[in-house]
C-alpha cells in the first residue's frame, strides 16, 4: 500500500496525465461533479458521486460505427475506427465499478463488441471508497462493498491522505510509476470499518433482493402490482440516461449528403418507439415498458449471468426520477420488504 | 411551510369519495424518504389516510395527468391543484385537451415549494428525517444534531419568483385566496438579454451541452401534449434520439420552447424535473416577455379560451422589422 497527502493529489494527477488523458470528478457551473478531464486548475469534486456514471467512457451516449460510400452498385464499406489511446478514469465508486462487470457480461460475451472492448483494454480505472454515502444508496442490497470498490487501483481517503492499492497488472503498473511512499494498512482498516459502521445505518441498509433473481419470471410478471406503480410514469428516459448499468441502444443510418454514416447511440425502454419493428411496438402500453425495464434488472438479467442482478444500487434513479418513482419502491412493493 | 394541512386535504378527498363526488384522487403519496413524493391515483380511504402527502415537497403539477387520466379511468376524478397548477389546467381545458365534467379541481393555497437540492447543499447527503415546517428540521445519518433550515432560504426557484397566489380554475377552494404577484421572475430574462450575443451564446452552449436527451422536460409539461412528438415521429424527417452534435443539442429545446410559445404557462416544471439542471424555463420565459412587450401582458391559462397572441391576428400587430431588435444590439 502506498500513500500521499490529499494536498499532494494534484501533483500526482499531473503525473498520471503525463503519460495518459486522466479524467477525474470536478464541479460544473451548477456545482454538480461530472467526469472533467484533468489538467492543472481542475479540482477534484467533493461530491460523493457524478449525475453521469462512467459508463459513457465505455459505452459513450452516441457513437459512429462506419461509414458507406455507394457508387452505381458498388457500397464501399470504411471503417471509421480511430485507434483507442489509455486513458484513466479517477474516484469510481464501488457501486460504478460493479456496473463495469454488468456491462462486461453485455458486450465483452461473444460476439464481442469492438468499439467497447477496445475502450475497456486502453482504460484504467481507480476506484475511490464511499466515506459519505447518501441515503439514496443501497449498493449492499447487491453485496457490493463500498469500503473496497475494486477497479485496476483502490483509492481511500483517510485522516488527510489518500491510500492507494492496486488490484490489478495494470494498476500495478501504473501505481509504481507514481512514486508514493509506501506505507502500512492501518489507516486504511480503520477507514473501512468506519465505512461499515455508517452502511449499517443507511435507511436503505435492509433492503433484501431475495424475492429478485432468475428464475422468478413468471412469479413477478403477471403481478397486479406493476399498474399501480407505472401509473404515474412518465416514460421519459431519465432513469435509464442516468444508470451505470442500462445498456440498450438503437443503430440508425445517417445521410450526410456524401454518403452514410452508420450510428448508435443510447436508447431507453421506457421509450414507446423501443424495439419497434416491422410489426410495430412489442410492449403497447408504458405498464409494459415500465415492467420491462425492472424485470430485465432484476430477473432477466440474472438468470442470463449467474445471479448478477443488473442494479449496482448507486441510487441516481432515486434521485433524479421526475416523479421519484424508482427500483427500490418496485423492490419493496413486489418483494414485501418494507 | 405550508398553511394548509394535510389532514384538511385528506378529509376532503375522503368525504368526495365516500359521498360518490368522485370515485379517483389524484394526490401525492408518501416516498421512501421524507423528500420524494410521487403522482398517484387514490381510490381508497384506508390508503388516503396512510399515504397521502401534502407538505413543502408537493411540487409536481397533476394537470398534465388529467389527458391521459379523464379517458383511461372510470367515475370523476378529484385533483387537488396549487395557483400555478390552475394555470396549466386552464390551458389545457383551453386546448381541449380533456373533458371539464370528468373532473372535480379541489385548489390548494400554496406557501411555495422547497428544493431538496438546497436542503442537501445545507445540511449535506445521508438524509434520514425531514420535518416540514417554517424551520424545515433536517436529520442525517452523520450527526446527531438535527440541522434547522429556515423553509424560505430553500425555495424552489420558480417559487422564489412565484407569479401567482390566485387559482384561475376550481370546483372548491382550501385555503385562502391570493393574489396575483407583481413578481420578479423577468430578472432572470433581463440578465440574459443584458449579454452580447456573443455571450449569450456561449451561456446556452453551456447550459445545454449538459442535456442528455431524456426527455423529461417534454414529458412533464403540461403544453406538450402531442399524441407523437416531431422528435419522436420516424416519418417527421426530425426523429432525434440522441444529440450528435451541438447543432442537435439547441435544436430540440429550441424548437420545443418555439411550440410551446403562447401556450406555456411558466409553471417551472421543466426546470424542477431536469436531471441536468438546465435553467429551461428561460427560453420559455423570454418568449413570454417577448410577446408581452410586442402585444401586451398576456398569461397564458390565465381564462380559459383566451386567444393566445401568436394564433390571434389584428390590424394593431406589431410589425416584423420592430420585432426584429429584439435580442440584438
Amino acid at each position: 500500500m502506498f500513500k500521499c497527502s490529499m494536498e499532494s493529489l494534484n501533483s500526482v494527477f499531473a503525473k498520471i496525465s503525463a503519460n495518459a488523458e486522466l479524467y477525474i470528478p470536478a464541479d460544473n457551473c451548477d456545482g454538480k461533479a461530472v467526469y472533467t478531464k484533468w489538467a492543472e486548475g481542475v479540482e477534484l469534486s467533493n461530491q460523493l458521486n457524478t449525475v453521469k456514471s462512467p459508463k459513457d467512457f465505455f459505452f459513450p451516449q452516441v457513437e459512429d460505427m462506419m461509414a458507406f460510400k455507394v457508387e452505381g452498385k458498388n457500397i464501399e464499406l470504411i471503417d471509421i475506427r480511430k485507434a483507442q489511446e489509455d486513458f484513466v478514469v479517477f474516484g469510481v465508486r464501488a457501486c460504478d465499478v460493479k456496473a463495469f462487470e454488468v456491462l462486461d457480461n453485455v458486450f465483452l460475451v461473444d460476439p464481442v463488441d469492438s468499439y467497447y472492448a477496445e475502450r475497456r483494454e486502453h482504460g484504467i480505472i481507480i476506484s475511490v471508497a464511499c466515506g459519505r454515502p447518501s441515503e439514496t444508496c443501497f449498493c449492499q442490497t447487491f453485496g457490493i462493498d463500498a469500503a473496497n470498490p475494486g477497479g485496476d487501483i483502490t483509492v481511500w481517503y483517510a485522516d488527510g491522505n489518500a491510500y492507494w492499492q492496486s488490484n490489478t497488472e495494470k494498476g500495478e503498473k501504473l501505481l509504481a510509476s507514481l512514486g508514493l511512499e509506501s506505507c502500512d494498512s492501518a489507516a486504511v482498516d480503520a477507514e473501512k470499518a468506519k465505512i461499515a459502521n455508517i452502511m449499517k445505518k443507511l435507511p436503505l441498509a435492509e433492503l433484501k433482493a431475495d424475492a429478485f433473481g432468475g428464475g422468478k419470471t413468471m412469479e413477478l410478471f403477471n403481478r397486479p402490482e406493476w399498474k399501480a406503480l407505472s401509473e404515474s410514469c412518465l416514460g421519459c428516459g431519465t432513469c435509464t440516461f442516468v444508470c451505470p448499468t442500462c445498456q440498450c441502444y438503437d443503430v440508425k443510418e445517417f445521410n450526410t449528403g456524401k454518403g452514410v454514416v452508420r450510428f448508435r447511440c443510447w436508447d431507453s425502454c421506457m421509450y414507446s418507439d423501443f424495439t419497434k419493428c416491422a410489426h410495430g411496438n412489442p410492449r403497447l402500453s408504458q405498464v409494459e415498458r415500465f415492467r420491462q425495464r425492472f424485470m430485465h434488472k432484476l430477473v432477466y438479467y440474472p438468470e442470463n449471468n449467474n445471479g448478477l442482478f443488473g442494479c449496482v444500487g448507486c441510487g441516481r434513479c432515486l434521485a433524479k426520477c421526475p416523479i421519484s418513482m424508482n427500483i427500490v419502491k418496485v423492490m419493496k412493493t413486489l418483494g414485501g420488504n418494507a | 411551510m405550508q398553511k394548509i394541512t394535510r389532514d384538511v386535504l385528506v378529509e376532503k378527498a375522503v368525504s368526495l369519495l365516500e359521498n360518490g363526488t368522485v370515485a379517483n384522487v389524484l394526490g401525492w403519496r408518501k416516498g421512501e424518504f421524507d423528500y420524494d413524493i410521487t403522482p398517484a391515483v387514490f381510490t381508497d380511504k384506508a390508503d388516503i389516510e396512510a399515504n397521502f402527502v401534502w407538505n413543502d415537497f408537493c411540487g409536481a403539477n397533476f394537470s398534465k395527468y388529467l389527458v391521459q387520466k379523464t379517458r383511461k379511468l372510470e367515475g370523476k376524478i378529484l385533483v387537488f391543484l396549487k395557483p400555478c397548477d390552475t394555470y396549466s389546467f386552464n390551458q389545457l381545458l383551453t386546448e381541449h385537451r380533456f373533458d371539464r365534467e370528468k373532473v372535480y379541481a379541489v385548489g390548494v393555497s400554496c406557501e411555495g415549494m422547497v428544493d431538496i437540492d438546497k436542503i442537501k447543499a445545507i445540511a449535506g447527503d445521508g438524509i434520514s428525517k425531514i420535518v416540514c415546517g417554517e424551520m424545515i428540521e433536517v436529520s442525517t445519518v452523520y450527526s446527531d444534531e438535527v440541522i434547522k433550515i429556515d423553509a424560505k432560504d430553500v425555495l424552489e426557484g420558480r417559487c422564489e419568483s412565484c407569479k401567482s397566489k390566485k387559482h384561475v380554475a376550481y370546483d372548491e377552494l382550501l385555503g385562502e385566496e391570493g393574489d396575483v404577484i407583481d413578481s420578479n421572475r423577468f430578472d432572470e430574462v433581463a440578465k440574459l438579454e443584458a449579454m452580447t450575443p456573443d455571450e449569450r451564446f456561449a451561456f446556452w452552449q453551456e447550459q445545454l451541452s449538459k442535456c442528455i436527451r431524456c426527455n423529461a422536460c417534454r414529458d412533464i409539461c403540461p403544453a406538450c401534449t402531442c399524441e407523437n412528438c416531431v422528435f419522436n415521429n420516424p416519418n417527421s424527417g426530425v426523429e432525434n434520439k440522441a444529440a450528435a452534435n451541438s447543432f442537435e443539442e439547441k435544436m430540440f429545446h429550441i424548437i420545443r420552447a418555439f411550440h410551446v410559445a403562447g401556450r406555456c404557462t411558466d409553471c417551472g416544471e421543466c426546470s424542477r424535473v431536469c436531471p441536468q439542471n438546465i435553467p429551461l424555463h428561460l427560453l420559455n420565459r423570454k418568449f413570454i416577455k417577448d410577446m408581452d412587450s410586442f402585444y401586451g401582458e398576456y398569461q397564458a391559462g390565465a381564462e380559459v379560451g383566451s386567444r393566445a397572441p401568436l394564433v390571434n391576428y389584428t390590424t394593431e400587430d406589431v410589425e416584423p422589422c420592430d420585432v426584429f431588435e429584439g435580442g440584438n444590439e
